[in-house]
């Protein structure tokens, strides 16, 4: 059933093409800043996410290497600032790194870049609906991020900066951060869902209205099927951010009270808004993972993903679930017992679904014939680590579990292994699985491999230790600690200098392979990879499928 | 109004320094005898100050008040311990309840999990590898495995949830309580009210270390606890009564949480969350707030002394509040009626 596009069309018109598509290609700034074409703005998309990366990246360098001794050692000197003022650093680092990592990060390279690059050429479309509005999409994200980036120039309170958590809780956002530092980043968040909301417009739209004939909704690769899953979550889910955090400005400035109590407002209303947001996010962050997995663990194999409609349905129940399930990140709220039974319940039903998904690739693999090139490394990695976050979070689904979880270094374990090691693995796999289609060059196999071992050992060591803090009861968000928790966090720290190192070898490999690897041919994986884009030449052509092919 | 709050507590230490010597000398005498035997310690303690208290009473025409018994030593319990890889030790029934549902049924679920996924992960790539097998068979389907690998996981969190469920229902079916206190949070420290004993208040803050204090402040001593788990002012509770909190906050959302009490509430500002414990155990009980709430979110902490009654109610009238029920349980040396000008009660407001 999925073996769709071994058979179509071997778009003959794509490598006519290929030799005078200079022709139709527009000067450099037009091309790059008033771009509309897909692949353009999924490589924008990329280079953003890897510029934002490296920036989310070295700010929780700062932060390991606060935490790698008991005591507080640098945010004076880095904040230029004694006393509270260098503490309010701290909280600034920590905020922006999660609002980085999260909406600039991993939605910008999972979505915008691979879901831009390859979900109009795996259905068999020349570009996606609306390119324009794609055009859009991108630079409000990068407006989003300056915006963010500026917050940190103006006054939070205490000292410059917005420092309330991504997840900006009232009243600390509201009455406990005066200055306007709080403003942008609310801003900023602004920007980046109405980015991500037009893109999920297009996507669906993309999706629903432009496959090639015979490309039948289960016939659409996984990978489409994923982000599809994905841009529903968004829209359905954003509107709703956009609204908490609205009621969060008009709070700070107007003088409504909608999270006051003192004039009838609930903090508490706040918490379930951004969580009936803040839980499908996750799943944002990690559907088009699943979906890059999928393609890569087949293509590896040499084998059709097994069970390729429970895989596809088993995202849509993640996603139909995943919207019931958003108080279990407010299980001390003091919220009745009856709602805590349900929340733990609900979350726990979401374990099946995921668990469908393991088992099936799995079974993908089950009598295969495994390559073990770098992608597949890295998706192999990405299935184990997952499974590390994901029971994780079974444990933490039990309400009365999560009492004694809940805002500790457990919590931050999990998910940094549903994430870090989670989704970026799926974004490593992503970018070593379409790198010679993207660059036209093959990446190099061995940095590829020390790529993953020295980065599998990093984040391992960062993060599994964290598990034991949190068992000890560190709270998160702590820029300092008992001495008695200060070997994990010494070992944590260690890890991530291992880390470093890999995301070091990372860069280097793709310079280098970008300037001189080989030259890629049309399909570098052989026969089963299978979805359209090896069909076209490496890199694709311009504009691709000014024929549709046929999928039969 | 933070300024006032400050004052008065910085009087209230000022007030009464012959006292805090003396309970720092008492607690730094049983130090040693705490680390010896933890749980000889506190009995210990109790019986010095006891024998203490009547001499500065009787020097000082102002004391109105006994002197409050010498603040527990740490002991193994309550606290988190060097390299460690599990759960605190817990003293409440529902923490005992609670820590063997994640070490008698979650962690070895999971733990399950993930060397049962590992095994198989490893077995095909071991055994379908390229070289092993290089004509894939082209099966992609298999209902039966489908349906089994949905029903197990269900079945096996059916498992689950039964005892998970019933550890949510008795956390949330408190016995009667015997005492209650209202906990409020605020920019960045704790302060505790005790309505069933004349409605007192007492303050407390994180005691900094000896080089970051002004010549005269009170700092840590390792017998008041350790680095950023000590406080100046413990919530004294009676060992083996049903204890009720109110937790609310005045400023921004905070949150009481004590590992070893299993207990983690937030402190939510509009809000009055209700939790409850019971410690049969006396001693000293460290957590630490749990919401970012600032700046100083990280040094807040909290500290729970759990004392036997008598002790409690030395401590109660030590702050200037009444036992619980009826007067006359109060000692010959407490006044008619306890000052409105108290110190600690003066703080509140
Ligand atoms: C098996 C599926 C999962 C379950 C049952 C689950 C459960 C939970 C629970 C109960 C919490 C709240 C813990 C607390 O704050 O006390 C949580 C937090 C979190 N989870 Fe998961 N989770 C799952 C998968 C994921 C995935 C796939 C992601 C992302 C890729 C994710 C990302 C997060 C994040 C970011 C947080 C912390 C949010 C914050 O407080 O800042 N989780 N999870
Ligand atoms: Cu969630
Ligand atoms: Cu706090």
């Amino acid at each position: 059933m999925t073996d769709t596009t071994a058979s179509a069309a071997h778009s003959d018109a794509a490598h006519a093409h290929d030799h005078h598509d200079a022709d139709h290609k527009p000067g450099f700034f037009a091309r790059w800043f008033m771009s509309t074409n897909h692949k353009d703005i999924g490589t924008l998309y990329l280079l953003f996410a890897v510029f934002a990366g490296i920036i989310g990246g070295a700010i929780s360098g700062l932060m390991r290497l606060e935490l790698a001794e008991p005591g507080i050692q640098y945010l004076e000197a880095w904040s230029g600032q004694q006393g509270d003022a260098a503490l309010h650093l701290w909280n600034v680092l920590i905020t922006a790194h999660g609002l980085i990592m999260v909406f600039f990060m991993v939605m910008p390279a999972v979505i915008g870049g691979f879901g831009n690059w390859f979900v109009p050429i795996m259905i068999g479309a020349p570009d996606m609906a609306f390119p324009r509005m794609n055009n859009v999409s991108f630079w409000l994200t990068v407006s989003a991020f300056i915006l963010l980036l500026g917050s940190t120039f103006v006054s939070g309170g205490i000292g410059n900066g917005a420092g309330t958590g991504w997840t900006v809780y009232a009243p600390l956002s509201t009455s406990g951060s005066p200055g306007p530092a709080v403003d942008l980043a609310i801003l900023s968040l602004h920007l980046a869902g109405a980015s991500s909301i037009l893109g999920a417009v297009n996507f669906i739209t993309t999706i629903f209205n432009m496959r090639a004939p015979g490309m039948t909704l289960h016939k659409m690769p996984l990978f489409v099927w994923s982000v599809l899953v994905t841009a529903f979550l968004l829209l359905l889910s954003l509107p709703v951010l956009a609204a908490a955090i609205t009621m969060l400005l008009t709070d700070r400035n107007f003088g409504t009270t909608f999270y006051d109590p003192s004039g009838g407002g609930d903090p508490v209303l706040y918490q379930h808004l951004f969580w009936f947001f803040g839980h499908p996010e996750v799943y944002i962050m990690i559907l088009p993972a699943f979906g890059i997995v999928s393609q890569i663990v087949s293509t590896f194999s040499r084998k059709p993903v097994f069970g390729y409609l429970g895989m596809a349905y088993a995202m849509v129940a993640i996603g139909v679930v995943g919207f019931v399930v958003w108080a279990h990140h407010m299980f001390t709220t003091g919220m009745s017992v009856n709602v805590k039974m349900y929340f733990t319940a609900a979350t726990m039903v979401i374990a099946v679904p995921t668990g469908v998904k393991i088992f099936s690739w799995i079974a993908t693999m089950w009598s295969g014939s495994i390559s073990f090139k770098a992608p597949m490394v890295w998706a192999l990695g990405f299935i184990f680590m997952f499974t590390v976050g994901g029971v994780t979070g079974v444990v933490l689904a039990n309400g009365g579990v999560d009492d004694i979880m809940h805002d500790t270094y457990y919590v931050v374990a999990h998910f940094h292994y549903v994430l870090s090691l989670g989704a970026v693995f799926g974004l490593f796999a992503g970018t070593y699985y379409w790198f010679p289609k993207m660059t036209g060059r093959m990446y190099n196999e061995f940095l590829g491999h020390l790529h993953f071992w020295v980065f599998f050992v990093g984040v391992n060591v960062l993060f599994f230790p964290m598990h034991f803090l949190g068992l000890q009861g560190m709270p998160r968000r702590y820029p300092d600690y008992p001495d008695a928790q200060a070997y994990w966090n010494h070992v944590a720290t260690n890890g991530y200098y291992i880390m470093a190192i890999g995301v070091g070898i990372f860069l280097i490999n793709m310079i280098w392979s970008m300037l001189a690897g080989k030259k890629a041919p049309d399909n570098p994986w052989g026969e089963g990879a299978n979805t359209l884009e090896w069909t076209l030449s490496s890199p694709p052509p311009f504009h691709q499928f000014e024929t549709l092919p046929k999928i039969d | 109004m933070k300024k006032i709050k400050t004052l008065l507590m910085a009087m209230t230490l000022a007030g009464m320094p012959g006292l805090a010597l003396a309970q720092e000398q008492a607690a730094v005498a049983s130090a040693p005898v705490a680390q010896a035997a933890a749980m000889a310690a506190p009995v210990a303690a109790t019986v010095a100050p006891a024998a203490d208290a009547a001499a500065p009473a009787a020097e000082a025409v102002k004391a109105e008040k006994p002197a409050a018994p010498a603040p527990l030593a740490p002991s193994e319990l309550g606290l988190p311990h060097e390299a460690a890889i599990g759960l605190q030790e817990v003293v409440t029934d529902v923490g005992q309840n609670g820590r063997w549902m994640h070490n008698a049924v979650l962690f070895p679920l999971i733990a399950g999990i993930c060397l049962f996924v590992l095994a198989l992960l490893l077995w095909v790539m071991f055994r379908y590898r390229a070289a092993a097998n290089p004509n894939p068979s082209k099966n992609s389907h298999n209902t039966l495995i489908e349906v089994i690998w949905t029903l197990v996981p269900i079945l096996i969190l059916v498992a689950v949830a039964v005892p998970s469920i019933r550890l949510l229902a008795r956390q949330f079916d408190p016995p009667k309580a015997d005492l209650t206190i209202k906990v409020i949070g605020h920019q960045w420290f704790w302060s505790y009210q005790y309505p069933d004993n004349g409605d007192f208040e007492v303050v407390s803050n994180m005691l900094k270390e000896k080089d970051q204090v002004e010549a005269g402040q009170q700092f840590r001593t390792d017998a008041d606890g350790p680095r950023l788990l000590a406080a100046d002012e413990r919530m004294v509770v009676p060992a083996g009564k049903v204890v009720k909190l109110i937790v609310t906050a005045d400023d921004v959302i905070h949150s009481f949480a004590v590992p070893a009490f299993w207990t983690k509430m937030d402190a939510i500002p509009g809000r009055l969350n209700e939790t409850w414990f019971k410690v049969d155990r006396p001693g000293v009980y460290f957590g630490q707030c749990s919401e970012l709430c600032g700046v100083r979110h990280g040094f807040m902490p909290i500290a729970v002394e759990v004392r036997p009654e008598a002790e409690f109610n030395q401590w109660v009238l030590s702050k200037g509040g009444k036992l619980a029920g009826a007067e006359a349980v109060a000692p010959a040396a407490a006044p008619a009626e306890p000052a409105p000008a108290a110190p600690a009660a003066a703080t509140k407001g």
